[in-house]
């Protein structure tokens, strides 16, 4: 348990960090890319639909699946298609 | 072991991912290398990780691909504020039903997992009822203000507090029906939890359930003891923090006041009531006005975007430039709906970058400009925001126009702002108002420039 609160800390940390010194212009983009990285949660569901035994566990899983997936393609489509507008 | 090294890499691939999405020449390439960890990720959990219902789960991501891709694609770049929000939605509500789905998976828990179920399902219901508001107030399917419910605030509390103690309850006694009920809790108080906050401050919202979602994803990598979940999801939820108080510092607004302001005050208004004038203006007063100044800075607003008039504001700062009128961009740190929004709309249209200015650089020379051009902006601009204490927007920096030597205001009707505040700008002497939708007054300008 210690170990996972030790990186709970770090990580903590780490996003303080990264995220310190942007200009307002990203802050969009920014918030958006960071919308699509939480959208791992899709590992999470993967797992838990794989182990699955019961039929509720299964609807369940199958149901953040699916949502979870729409999160990351959509997240990370959504953050290109600004991103796509900076380039020179 | 090779699980966690690829969950390693797919770790180090987020962070490296919001480094690079926080500088302008290296946001792209972040993008992509988040959306690479996250493939990394995937992979790894799918080879690894299940036993069986393989079919099941490959559908459920082609359906999600299906949905989210058109979904992502098609949307209009006035309307990404929203679609980000619902996007964030349904991750909120993934992390929520992971938790529940192992809850009853594992009959015999202990306390601290059963803790970080309950933080999960309620982080979770939050943040998806939230964002599905928030959505609905940026889409204007609902009022875009501030709603108050009779007793709004104790109901809130009410939610806060049996949320709470059914968390207590079902880390006390293990039971389905109370993490069900948790969760249906935690929708209520979401949607108690946002209804309040309107106009301008919606986006600030969205990105606070941003860094929640993030969190519920961090806790449920208790849950499922997955350090990756642990590491992104808390990246999000520091990051997502740090870049909501951002986001409230650019508009000179505290959080607390944000989400809780509209509880106090908002009685404020309701004064002056009477017929008070404004003066109006032909296309070809305006066109005459433009023409012959030296200095002119556009002020354009998410009403510009919305008439889709990006690309007719650039053709008329072109001609204007032809005559030798020095022109450029006021951009505020909140212009459209989302700081930044408005540098990717005007990117769009090809607007180059350096005729994009920030307040810092507009306002101290103001008063040598000789015409403000105010297009479908509103609340930006409001003196209100800097004279008038009462005012709703009160703190929030402005462009301040009202002090140039005169001021064009473009707009479709008398309605107020975003913030639904009236504008002591349009009743200044100084002020010209062009009616009609922003698209078709800026190609009649354009026009009649050319006819100069």
């Amino acid at each position: 348990m210690i170990d996972l609160l030790t990186i709970f800390v770090l990580a903590v940390f780490v996003g303080f960090e990264v995220v310190s010194k942007v200009s307002t212009i990203l802050h969009t983009p920014l918030m958006s890319g960071a919308n699509a990285i939480h959208g791992v949660i899709l590992v999470g569901a993967i797992l838990i639909t794989g182990s699955a035994q019961t039929t509720l566990e299964l609807v369940l899983g199958l149901l953040a699946v699916f949502l979870a997936t729409v999160n990351v393609v959509g997240g990370f489509v959504v953050t290109d298609r600004m991103l796509e507008m900076f380039k020179k | 072991m090779t699980v966690q090294l690829m969950y390693l890499v797919a770790a180090l691939c987020f962070i490296l991912a919001l480094k690079g999405l926080s500088s302008p020449k290296y946001a792209r390439y972040g993008n992509f290398i988040g959306a690479f960890g996250m493939l990394v990720a995937v992979v790894t959990a799918y080879v690894h990780g299940v036993v069986h219902n393989g079919l099941l789960i490959l559908v459920a991501i082609a359906l999600g691909v299906v949905v989210g891709i058109p979904a992502a694609r098609a949307v209009k770049m006035t309307a990404i504020p929203q679609m980000v929000a619902l996007f964030n939605g349904v991750g909120g509500a993934a992390a929520a039903l992971v938790a529940l789905a192992e809850f009853f998976a594992v009959p015999d828990s202990t306390v601290l997992f059963r803790l970080a179920t309950v933080l999960t399902v309620l982080i979770g219901s939050v943040s998806f009822s939230g964002s599905v508001v928030t959505f609905l107030k940026l889409q204007e399917l609902m009022t875009t203000r501030p709603v108050l419910l009779p007793a709004g605030q104790q109901l809130a509390i009410a939610a806060g507090v049996s949320s709470v103690a059914l968390c207590a309850l079902t880390m006390a006694v293990p039971n389905g029906f109370l993490l069900w009920l948790l969760a249906v809790v935690g929708l209520a108080l979401g949607v108690l939890f946002v209804l309040p906050v309107g106009g301008a401050d919606v986006p600030i919202a969205i990105s606070l359930l941003n860094a929640f979602t993030g969190l519920a994803v961090a806790a449920s990598g208790y849950v499922l003891a997955n350090t990756l979940l642990i590491v992104a999801g808390t990246l999000v939820g520091a990051s997502g923090t740090i870049l909501t108080r951002l986001m409230a510092q650019a508009m000179g607004r505290s959080l607390t006041n944000i989400l809780f302001g509209a509880f106090k005050a908002t009685s404020a208004t309701a004064q002056q009531e009477e017929q008070r004038t404004v003066k109006s203006g032909t296309v070809e007063d305006v066109a005459i006005l433009l023409g012959y100044a030296n200095n002119v800075v556009v002020v354009p607003g998410y009403g510009l975007a919305v008439a889709q008039a990006q690309h007719a504001v650039r053709e008329l700062v072109a001609q204007l430039e032809r005559r030798g009128v020095a022109v450029s961009y006021g951009i505020h740190p909140v212009a459209g709906r989302m700081p930044g929004h408005m540098n990717v709309l005007l990117a769009e249209a090809d607007v180059p970058y350096e005729q994009l200015k920030e307040l810092d650089d507009v306002n101290p020379g103001i008063t040598s400009v000789d015409v403000a051009v105010v297009v479908g902006a509103n609340d930006v601009v409001n003196p209100g925001a800097r004279d008038e204490p009462s005012s709703p927007i009160y703190g929030m920096p402005i462009f301040d126009v009202d002090r140039a030597k005169s001021v064009v205001f473009m707009k479709r009707s008398m309605r107020p702002g975003f913030a639904g505040v009236d504008n002591e700008l349009l009743y200044n002497p100084k002020t010209t108002l062009l009616f009609g939708d922003a698209k078709e007054s800026l190609t009649k300008l354009l026009a009649a420039v050319k006819q100069l």
